[in-house]
Formats: structure tokens, sequence, C-alpha cells
């Protein structure tokens, strides 16, 4: 096991001597202290390792993460998790917003809140929220899963591509061309396996969630606006 | 860009403190604003007005500082800090020093007024700034900084925040407002004046104006977000008070933090952790067009 202590060395060579791992490596958990708030903790991280941070962490922690596994045991600032293309980023406290933007695969679980912009530009990376997330959430989503334990903000999947969102609680609003829709059992297995993912299988039932997705009016200019530009 | 911190004490034992923990947070924005640094600290009482004045240097406030005394017949008790000092002054004799300094000092300027409250700002490295007025020796029961990235106007000390626009007032913002132009001729019409023609001097005015007629900080802030335009965090600070408000879309970033001891404010996390206790704090993000207000008594 290696510990790294941020307050005792760069967060630049921690990063580097994390991209230097090779997929074989014998380094396979790591430690690190003192994160501090710092930005772009163990970004770019492309090796089946799991890394524990210790503490509060700033922007874009856990970035591009591929195959990684990280834990944070605090809160993470704006853009966790952002473009990460697989492996699993779970945070123990609350998340800034923007978290898991553009991410293209992997899971990410919070376990409090999340701010306004969750899983905005989406691609295909699932997010499970045990709380609540704020406004503008999913925005422009193209693939993957949002699933909510608590309530949405304004404007969930304004201009919503093809996610789905998955919400047991309220929603302040839906954002255009988002729409709620049928919840049929093959959604139902899809949010059983994304929350048994996240570990709460038993503990959540799926049922109680409703689904959101697109209405799909946006795909294709409509020459009936040609006058609105 | 522009970084803010903010730390409202709820008890008496980190008043010793609160410059040092101050300059610090505002030391560690550096990165969100590396051209000019201010700060408002609330610290001991006066008998009537506390003045902080600024001038070009200790130099021409002295003369002009000793030219208000002969015009009023009146010795007041200065305290000299770099480019600024402040003067305690009775409440009564505010008008006619104001008036005197603006015809026969015209190169100093009142920064602020207050019974607690003193503001200084300049231009440069935060770290510096602070160190040139020794922040960290000062103490009181909270304060408010700024750290300042000009993009839309010249790198000045007019331009520095905190803004002050009433007694024991004042307000530092990140952002920037659409409608304050309209807004600084609505208020003027109240009567109210506008040193520069910055947006956050007006959003200050806006709620100096509002508590004069007699709302509270909250409510005053409450109403802030349907009659100003434009994104904004705010951080207010009052001579009992401390506020913060994030406009609906939440464009700019904020952190705070609180114990049995204190609220702290902070444009990022980084900012707060060297506060004392902060790995036990509540740690949350304040939510868009909240207002999270309190209120020592």
């Amino acid at each position: 096991m290696s510990s790294y202590d941020l307050n005792q060395a760069p967060l630049r060579d921690l990063n580097r001597a994390l991209h230097a791992l090779r997929a074989d490596t014998n380094e396979t958990h790591w430690t690190i202290t003192g994160p501090d708030g710092r930005h772009a903790i163990a970004v770019g991280l492309d090796a089946p390792i799991s890394v524990e941070i210790e503490g509060n962490v700033g922007y874009y922690c856990a970035g591009m993460n591929k195959l990684a596994s990280v834990v944070i045991n605090g809160n993470a600032g704006v853009g966790v998790a952002e473009n990460m293309m697989s492996g699993f980023v779970h945070v123990r406290g609350d998340v800034s917003q923007s978290a898991g933007a553009t991410a293209h695969g992997g899971l990410l679980v919070v376990d409090g809140n999340a701010g306004a912009r969750c899983g905005i530009s989406m691609k295909g990376i699932d997010i499970v929220v045990k709380g609540s997330i704020g406004h503008m959430s999913a925005f422009m989503a193209q693939a993957g899963t949002l699933t909510v334990l608590g309530d949405a903000g304004e404007a969930l999947g304004d201009s919503l591509y093809e996610a789905r969102l998955y919400v047991r609680g309220s929603v302040k609003s839906l954002g255009a061309d988002c729409i709620e829709k049928e919840m049929r059992d093959e959604h139902r297995e899809q949010l059983y396996a994304k929350l048994q993912a996240a570990g709460l299988a038993g503990e959540v039932n799926p049922s109680e969630f409703r689904r959101y997705g697109s209405a799909r009016r946006l795909y294709h200019f409509n020459v009936d606006n040609a006058g609105a530009y | 860009m522009c970084g803010i911190v903010g730390l409202y004490l709820k008890n008496s034992k980190l008043e010793p403190q609160l410059g040092s923990l101050l300059s610090k947070m505002l030391a560690t924005m550096t990165d969100r604003g590396p051209d000019s640094a201010g700060f408002a600290v609330y610290g001991s009482d006066s008998h009537g007005v506390k003045l902080t004045l600024r001038g070009p240097g200790q130099a021409a406030l002295r003369k002009a500082i000793s030219g208000v005394e002969e015009a009023l017949a009146l010795t007041f008790e200065k305290t000299e800090r770099d480019t600024h000092t402040v003067i305690s002054v009775p409440a009564e004799g505010e008008e006619r020093i104001r008036a005197w300094l603006k015809d026969e000092a015209p190169s100093v300027d009142v920064v602020s007024a207050g019974r607690r409250m003193e503001i200084y700002k300049e231009v440069g490295l935060p770290a510096a700034v602070a160190e040139r007025f020794d922040l960290a020796g000062m103490t009181g029961t909270h304060g408010i900084g700024h750290t300042r990235m000009a993009t839309e106007s010249a790198v000045t000390t007019n331009g520095a925040h905190p803004f002050s626009t009433g007694i024991d007032e004042c307000l530092v913002h990140n952002g920037s407002l659409s409608n304050h132009n309209d807004m600084r001729r609505r208020l003027e019409r109240e009567g109210l004046t506008f040193a520069t023609k910055n947006d956050t001097e007006v959003a200050a005015g806006y709620l100096s104006w509002r508590m004069r007629e007699g709302a509270s900080l909250q409510q005053a802030l409450e109403s802030s977000l349907s009659d100003l335009d434009g994104f904004f965090t705010f951080v207010v600070g009052t001579e009992t008070g401390f506020a913060v408000v994030r406009d609906p879309i939440a464009c700019k970033p904020a952190v705070m933090a609180e114990t049995d001891d204190y609220v702290a404010f902070g444009s990022e996390y980084r900012a707060l952790v060297g506060l004392p206790g902060i790995a036990s704090a509540r740690v949350f993000e304040p939510e868009p067009a909240k207002v999270y207000a309190w209120e020592r008594h």
C-alpha cells in the first residue's frame, strides 16, 4: 500500500507517479492524505488501482478516470469524475456542480447531495446520488443513467438526448424537451442493476422511482421555427 | 474570476485571531485574484464614528487630517496603516469632515465609516496587501475579504472591494451585474451617492437603501434576488451581522463551513483549510437564490 501526504509532497509528483503505473502494477492501493481542497487530485488515472482520499478535494478530482476506483472520504468540488471513461468514483460527502460532466462511462456514486448541473452532457456514465441534485442536471445528456434518491432541482434534463433519469423524490421542474416516461419492467431492471452497483440492492425499491427522458422533439430542425432565428 | 473570503465569529474565543485567520484565507485566494485585494474588519467599538481614510501616502494623509483638526478645532484618535489612516470622530462631525476633505484634500478618500468597521484596499498581491496593513495583527468579530482579477475595468484601488455605502455596511461581490446603471439612477433619486461607476457599489447601495427603509439584512438580500440582474455571489457584513447569497443560476463558486465558534465563507474550500476545527466543521455549498444570514447579539 502506498501512502501520499499532499501537505508533504507536491500534487504534481503524485499525479505523475499514478500516471506511471502499468496495468499489471503491484502498487494497487493508494491512500492520499491532506487533500485540503486542492484541484485535480488523481486525474487521468489509467490502471486498475484503488485510490482513497482522506478529506475534502477541490475541482476535477478523478477527472478523465479510466479503470481506477477512487474513493473520496469527504466533499468534492466542481467537476468530480468529469469525463470519466470507466472505473468507479465514490464520494462519501457532497459534491459541487458539474459532477460527472461529459463522462463516457464508469460509475459515480455520491452519498450526499450534488450541486447544479450534475451529469451535464453525460455520454454514458452511470451516476447514483443518494441525496438530491441541483438545477439544470443532465443538461444535454446523451447517454447513461442518472439515479437520484432525493429530489431534483429546476430544469431537469433540459435539451436531453438519450440518457435515462430516475428520480425517487420530487422534481422542481423539467427542462425543455424532457418528459416523464412510463416505468416498465426493463427500466426497473436497469435501475435495480444500477442501485446494486452502488451497493443499494435491497435497500431501495426501484418501484418508488419515476423515469424521465427525451421527448425527442429537438432532434431535428423544425422548419416552422425558421422565423425565430 | 475573483475570490471572496469571510469569517464570522459566533463567540469571543477566536476574536484575537480574526485578522491572522482572515489574512491566511485571503492569501490562499491569490490564484483567483492577484490584481488587488481588500478587506473589512469589524473591530473595537468607537465612541463616535471611525472613518477609514485613504491617501496617496502618509504625508498627504497627515497633512489632510491635521487640516481637518484645525478647521474643526478637534483632535482625533488616529491609527496609521500604510496608505490608510483610521480616525475616530464625533458622529455629528462626520458630514463636516467629509465636506472639508472633499474641498481641501481631494486626494484623500473616505473608504468607510462605521462604529466598528474599517476597510482597507490596495493594488497588489493579496498577501502583500494584507501585510502592508498588518491584517494579521487585527482583532474583531468578523471580517470579509476580496481578491480581484480585473476583467472589465482597470486595476485601481477604487475598483477594489469591499464597497461600503452605509455605516458599518460592506459588501464583496464575485460576478457582474447587468442592470447597475438603471439601479444607480433609481438609488440616486432616493438620495444615495456613489463614488464610482462600479456595479458592486450599486449592489452595496441597494442593500443600504433597503435597510434604511426598514428591511433586515436577510430581507434586503431576498429582495436583491429579484431587483438585481446579473450573476453574483455576495458576502455582506453589518455591525452585528453576516450574510451570503448567490444568484439563482449559481454562476460563481461558494463553499461554507460552520462550527460552534464560527461561520466561514470561501470561493473555494482551499481558503478554509487553515481554520481551527475545520476537519469536523459542517462544510456545505450554499444553495442558489437562498439567503444565509447570521446575527450576533
